[in-house]
């Protein structure tokens, strides 16, 4: 019986190891004596799995000891998730570390207890001095810090088709958002999609690079703070452009991937979308589209935020009663690292949160990128998270798609004025 | 003592799943009415009674009476389509067909899959893409010279697009309902009636469609309660976008993203009432007929 079960535990060992893409283990310390560590994030698209493997790969030589169980939900930004995780959270049962938007988002968690503070580790890895301070100084709350950021991205980015705006006669990247419009009548006079969307969270997405782009970073940063005024001529005038620039988008598709694919497959000219697109533009046919940069598809910021860096940034923290603290704690340190982070930055297609990270290895957009979060204005993304903590998201989605039916700009308004009045700190 | 002996056993029986009911169905079912009925906004607030103030209150917001109506387009045109159709199938099954069992199985196979499956599907399948960029049933449509449509992306009947996929699953076991109430129907009650003078619409008219009665309440409360609570199909075809909002799907967006407890007990509490308007005169009337019979 015993000489049994030893067979059978070395043989799972052995399985274990050859395996490349070992099937997951639900139980904690099932086969051999290797301890498990849940992982919830939401990346299982194209390029960002690349990523996640790629840092698994470091966590699991780092330690031998311990398994990687990738506990990823699908689902662009998160939105499914993010619901998945809440019930695990009130049943009290976390994941040992989970993914969330640095930033206003982990404002509820952080209200309810859920998270333990880093300041230790922060501490332990120096990682003050790693980070920009400007990082962490927006996600430090009370002078105490809640996750550790992995990377940088940046949502208003404008992607392009160079070869449908040439045949359209469009001179280059549109640069205010008077000049877009008129790039995208001369699309439309083409007959092809002049502005792809996919569903209704990235028309949001859409709207935050318009806000900054009609309002500059200065106004926009200040609709967030307290005594906010979004009820101004300029929200307004912002509001009417976002009316115009949608009439033009085509219909919407399943995720941003598909939306992302008409510009890159030719069939629309612009999507506004974060630079998690370049990856999925980049990377070779099992992950992404393996298109070559400025000849299939070419980047400029989006139009009128040239100078303005409106950011995000994914990290992962620390859940009270996590089964495997030890292993979290692990992951984190991972994650923190910059050796991690030059793993799953330049498959990601974002840039390290860290300033000391390798700049050989960002090359084509993320070298655009590096130098551009460096001497750029920072504005906090709504839709990813930084700006708006979850329920003023939710009022933020619900307008913006109760106007995708209505296109009723003053209803909009009013409903972002309200949003803000209820949800603002 | 001795009359104990006939009724205690089975109570004994019973007695563990009226417990399991009445505190999982009944007890929770009357914590999310005094759950909606306080201020508890947040998870972490301790909520005060406010009475029927979230009740009222919803009634305010647009994507309410949004949810509100797309529900009733789904469920009118999912009901009927679902009925007209089983009927339709039954219909034909009784007259005879050849190898009505593969027919019955191939019509009745759809129940067994989810609604989630069965969404996955349909979305590829309801693709509003056109001309060069359709797929599915666009593609089919444009191949064969037929017109296209959004499909659950349109503005004003796009609900009734996603009835199609709950039509298609459920109608099989409609169909299987009524061939049940078909042949319940006795042959000399048929014979009865040609002897008569009926012609063969006669008797479906006069004869067999009153006897089905009962089928049809049966069938139509089934499938009212399933497209009052429907949530499975709808995520799967279109994720929490508010053009195919419905109240169920309202409610998982007010608990999980805007973190309103109160506000999604509400919505819950407002789908089980509208449940209840089906459900509660169906067994009103079988009981009734219990106790006559």
């Amino acid at each position: 019986m015993t000489a049994a079960a030893i067979t059978m535990a070395s043989v799972l060992s052995l399985s274990a190891c050859g395996g490349g893409e070992q099937a997951a283990q639900p139980s904690a310390s099932g086969g051999g004596d290797k301890q498990q560590v849940e992982v919830f994030s939401w990346w299982t698209g194209p390029g960002e799995a690349d990523g996640l493997q790629a840092m698994r790969k470091i966590f699991e030589q780092q330690n031998p000891t311990l398994t990687f169980f990738d506990a990823a939900v699908a689902g662009g930004s998160g939105d499914k998730a993010k619901a998945l995780l809440q019930s695990k959270l009130q049943a009290d049962t976390p994941p040992d570390t989970f993914q969330g938007h640095a930033g206003a988002e982990l404002q509820g968690y952080i209200k309810a207890g859920d998270l333990e503070e880093l300041n230790s580790i922060y501490d332990e890895l120096k990682l003050r001095e790693a980070f920009p301070e400007q990082l962490v100084e927006q996600i430090s709350v009370d002078g105490k810090i809640y996750s550790v950021p992995v990377n940088i991205h940046r949502s208003n980015v404008l992607w392009f088709n160079p070869t449908v705006l040439k045949d359209a006669g469009v001179a280059g990247a549109p640069k205010s958002i008077d000049e877009f419009v008129a790039a995208m009548e001369k699309v439309k006079a083409k007959g092809k999609i002049p502005l792809s969307i996919g569903s209704e969270w990235t028309v949001t997405h859409l709207l935050e690079s318009v806000l900054l782009g009609s309002l500059g970073t200065d106004g926009y940063n200040a609709l967030f703070k307290a005594g906010a005024d979004w009820n101004s001529a300029e929200v307004t005038k912002a509001l009417e452009s976002f009316k115009t620039i949608l009439s033009y988008a085509g219909d919407p598709q399943d995720d941003w991937q598909p939306a992302a694919k008409q510009v890159a497959d030719g069939e629309a000219a612009f999507n506004i979308m974060g630079d998690w697109a370049y990856g999925y533009f980049h990377n070779p046919p099992e992950g992404g589209l393996g298109k070559t940069s400025k000849t299939d598809f070419d980047w400029a910021p989006s139009p009128g935020t040239e100078g303005s860096y409106l950011w995000l940034s994914d990290s992962f923290t620390l859940p009270k009663g996590a089964k495997n603290r030890d292993g979290a704690v692990a992951w984190l340190k991972v994650a923190a690292s910059k050796e991690g982070q030059d793993a799953f930055n330049p498959l990601k297609g974002s840039i390290p949160a860290r300033k000391d990270a390798d700049q050989s290895l960002y090359t084509d957009y993320l070298a655009d990128a590096l130098k551009d979060w460096a001497s750029n204005k920072l504005a906090g993304s709504i839709q990813h998270g930084v700006a708006v903590n979850q329920p003023w998201l939710a009022s933020i989605n619900e307008a913006v798609g109760l106007f995708i039916g209505t296109k009723d700009v003053a209803a909009l308004q009013k409903a972002l004025a309200d949003a803000a009045t209820a949800n603002a700190q | 003592m001795r009359r104990a002996r006939t009724w205690l056993p089975g109570l004994l029986l019973v007695a563990p799943s009226i417990v399991a009911i009445g505190v999982f169905v009944y007890g929770m079912l009357g914590w999310n009415f005094q759950l909606a009925m306080t201020d508890k906004h947040d998870e972490v607030s301790e909520g005060n009674f406010v009475g029927l103030q979230n009740f009222i209150d919803i009634w305010d917001q647009p994507r309410w009476h949004l949810s509100v109506n797309h529900a009733i387009v789904f469920t009118i045109v999912f009901v009927v389509g679902a009925l007209v159709l089983g009927w339709l199938l039954a219909f034909l099954m009784e007259k005879g067909i050849w190898g009505e069992g593969t027919f019955r199985a191939i019509y009745l196979f759809p129940m067994a899959v989810s609604f989630v499956a069965t969404g996955i599907v349909w979305r590829w399948l309801m693709n509003s893409g056109m001309e060069e960029r359709a797929v599915g049933l666009n593609r089919l449509f444009d191949a064969i010279g037929l017109p296209q449509w959004q499909w659950f992306r349109d503005p004003d009947w796009g609900m009734a697009a996603m009835a199609l996929p709950a039509i298609w699953q459920m109608s099989g076991y409609v169909m299987a309902l009524f061939l049940a109430g078909f042949r319940g129907v006795p042959e000399e009650l048929r014979e009865a009636a040609r002897v008569d003078g009926c012609n063969e619409w006669g008797v479906y008219r006069h004869v067999v469609l009153p006897l089905l009665r009962p089928v049809t309440l049966s069938a139509l409360i089934i499938l009212g309660h399933i497209s009052l609570k429907v949530f499975d199909l709808i995520v799967a075809v279109s994720g929490k976008q508010i053009i195919t909002d419905v109240p169920a799907v309202f409610m998982w967006v007010a608990v999980f993203d805007s973190h309103d407890p109160a506000k999604g007990a509400t919505i819950a509490s407002y789908i089980v009432l509208s449940v209840a308007v089906f459900v509660i005169p169906y067994l009103v009337w079988s009981v009734r007929k219990e106790r006559r019979s």
